[in-house]
């Protein structure tokens, strides 16, 4: 098994409010080997894209992140400074963001933005040089050298989208995350895009970590998935094992849930709301939507717990 | 039979006047649908960005007219709809759109949405028979009233926001619905149920619904027509059990590849696009609109567009690799498109 380059342990991150905290991720931890492909999956409000942000220590205020250590590679990232955090970012971890090529600039070439990242991580290059790091890295992508030369408003969406995939690996770093990479696209561009991302993923030999929400995309692209459920990791498990026998209740109503090519009107939504994070209730925090809520769920948090072999769910059934 | 609304050989196009020194964006090219008053149905309009299935809904909405060709409600040129057959018209014809957050005024309670039809309309007579409807309607579609009225949007997730906007078209008791992306913003665990409310409506009061959605999966899961739409263009339609389980039409056979399955042991697969594909959206003009993307590309394609051709009674394909198949006017579309009533028995399964 290759050795961890992630260690989250316990990670909480809360959002100020006048009301009191929001309690966006609470106390998750898992590991990410090197080479890995994990996602993260659950509905909005369950704490992925917190969990993102706080990865990369990008959480602005009201949120802090409260407790629990990010080790990379070691070292916790929650302890680095600013300046030395400044240089993780990029460097060693890159964040592909949801709509990412919308924050291209408008009015810088293509290859001005590259050099950006390059030139602020101290990476002294020739002008020829960078015209070649440019070509490579455009390359890598599946982009022609020329685009090099374009402006943002002369790419399509899913080119913008290639090109920031660019612009994270210029670095080489050990981690990538994506943040629903290819949620604006269509689904013909998505699958090139996320092609692409998996290709340089393998050729860096670096981890990802993929959020989002389309269960489909989770289970053609990672290893392995963590369901999210208002702030916590409800289950943990492979992708095979995951989709042939889903554990946690959530997961099993969550992929009966998912619209088939094959069956007609074999889904159906879950019923109930999750919780508001402001007033977590005592116990689990799915058991209103529970089917196999017990008495000890009211009371009782269930903790992420090895049930199977490679299998982490959090629930008083097993 | 008069339809009740029916867009006839209606072209869209954005931009390009006389002053400009671009050609126009074709966003509809040469369309037509009629959706019948008494034959109710499900049918779903897909297709990607840029495919005109949004310029569609407007243009059905009267929101904005077409270029060329006529939208017709009820046998009446929309942009003529004076007095009671417009009031009839906004009555029969609702529309849910895309974003649940946006649709609400954020001052008003969520009431406000509700009670302005039933006070527009004088759907009741008093205040007690307007709560009354406002809260069967919600029942209907699956909300607690207790639980919804006297909120403010803010206080309501996307999914109740969303199923609010149900209720508001249902409270008219339209005969069509045109759903717009209803339920690309909410999240999965909720799509199902969105979307049931809506198929309810159609099963119990007989009404019409036009879904128009990029998710091939979910307009397979609900309706009973399909129309593929490809840069302002039907590329295939008919019965959505032919289309989905054997697409003929090149760019419906890439869609459908295209989705990733909730299944790892199903791959994706591997495909590229041909290097010209990227560049910037093309339409009109005498050419197959899928030339650049198609691995079967001819070269008729590249000279001439093609027509539908009906490879089954109930499907369509607007490509040159079926010719053999005898022609169909666009115009005649919804020849092919199945009698729902067909669909009351368990189609071929």
């Amino acid at each position: 098994m290759n050795p961890a380059i992630l260690d989250v342990r316990d990670l909480v991150v809360h959002y100020e409010t006048s009301r009191g905290p929001v309690q966006a991720v609470n106390g998750i931890s898992f590991t990410l080997r090197e080479g890995e492909r994990l996602g993260l999956v659950g509905e909005s409000g369950s704490g992925k894209s917190t969990m993102a942000l706080a990865l990369m220590r990008l959480i602005r205020p009201p949120g802090r992140i409260v407790s629990g250590e990010v080790l990379l590679e070691g070292e916790n990232l929650v302890t680095y400074s600013e300046e030395a955090m400044r240089r993780v970012r990029l460097g060693r971890i890159a964040l592909v963001a949801q709509g990412a090529m919308n924050s291209l600039n408008p009015v810088l070439r293509v290859k001005q933005q590259i050099a950006d990242g390059l030139a602020d991580h101290r990476v002294r290059l020739s002008s020829r040089e960078l015209d070649e790091r440019v070509r490579d890295l455009l390359e890598s992508v599946g982009l022609r050298r020329d685009v090099a030369n374009m402006y943002p408003h002369e790419l399509s969406g899913g080119m913008k989208q290639r090109v920031c995939i660019a612009i994270a690996i210029s670095l080489r770093p050990k981690l990538i995350i994506a943040d629903e990479p290819t949620s604006a696209l269509d689904v013909v561009v998505q699958r090139q895009v996320m092609d692409t991302l998996l290709k340089v993923q393998e050729d860096l030999g670096a981890s990802i970590i993929l959020i989002g929400h389309d269960m489909g995309l989770m289970a053609q692209v990672v290893d392995r998935i963590g369901i999210m459920y208002a702030g916590n990791l409800a289950e943990v498990s492979g992708v095979h094992d995951l989709f042939r026998v889903p554990l946690h209740p959530y997961s099993k109503l969550l992929i009966a849930s998912l619209p088939s090519l094959e069956v007609k009107g074999a889904f159906q939504g879950i019923p109930g709301l999750p919780p508001s994070l402001l007033n977590r209730p005592v116990g689990c925090s799915f058991r209103s939507r529970c089917p196999f809520a017990m008495d000890r769920c009211a009371v009782v948090e269930p903790l992420l717990r090895e049930v199977e072999p490679a299998r982490r769910v959090a629930c008083h059934l097993y | 039979m008069p339809a009740l609304l029916e867009a006839r050989n209606v072209t869209k196009i954005y931009g390009g006047g006389r002053f400009s020194r671009t050609p126009g964006m074709v966003a509809l090219d040469d369309f037509s649908f009629r959706v019948e008053d008494d034959q109710p149905t499900i049918t779903a309009i897909v297709g990607e960005s840029g495919s005109g299935k949004t310029t569609l809904a407007r243009l059905l909405l009267g929101l904005t007219e077409p270029t060329s060709g006529q939208i017709l409600y009820r046998d009446q040129d929309m942009s003529r709809l004076t007095g009671e057959s417009r009031k009839r018209f906004l009555r029969e014809v609702q529309v849910i759109f895309q974003d649940p957050y946006e649709v609400y005024n954020p001052f008003y309670k969520v009431d406000h949405v509700l009670s302005t039809p039933i006070a527009k309309f004088k759907l009741a007579s008093s205040k007690q028979q307007a709560r009354a409807l406002m809260e069967e309607t919600l029942n209907a579609v699956g909300l607690r009233p207790e639980e919804t009225l006297g909120r403010h949007p803010h206080q309501l997730s996307g999914g109740q926001r969303q199923r609010i906007m149900v209720a508001r078209a249902l409270l008219l008791q339209p005969r069509l619905i045109i759903a717009d992306e209803p339920v690309s913003m909410v999240d999965a665990s909720l799509r199902a149920t969105i979307l049931e409310s809506l198929r309810q409506m159609h099963l119990k009061y007989d009404i019409s619904i036009l879904y128009i959605t990029h998710d091939l999966t979910t307009a397979y899961q609900i309706s009973d027509n399909i129309l593929v739409m490809y840069r302002g263009q039907v590329a295939e339609a008919g019965d959505v059990d032919l289309v989905v389980k054997q697409p003929q039409h090149p760019y419906t056979q890439l869609l459908i590849q295209s989705i990733p399955q909730p299944d790892p042991d199903r791959a994706w697969g591997h495909y590229e696009l041909p290097a010209d594909a990227a560049r910037p959206v093309v339409t009109g003009g005498a050419f197959c609109r899928f030339v650049n993307r198609c691995p079967h590309a001819m070269e008729i394609c590249r000279t001439t567009n093609p027509p539908l051709y009906r490879t089954d009674e109930h499907r369509a394909a607007a490509c040159f690799l079926y010719r053999e198949s005898p022609a169909l006017d666009r115009a005649d579309l919804d020849q092919v498109l199945t009698d729902p009533a067909r669909n009351l028995t368990p189609t071929g399964t």
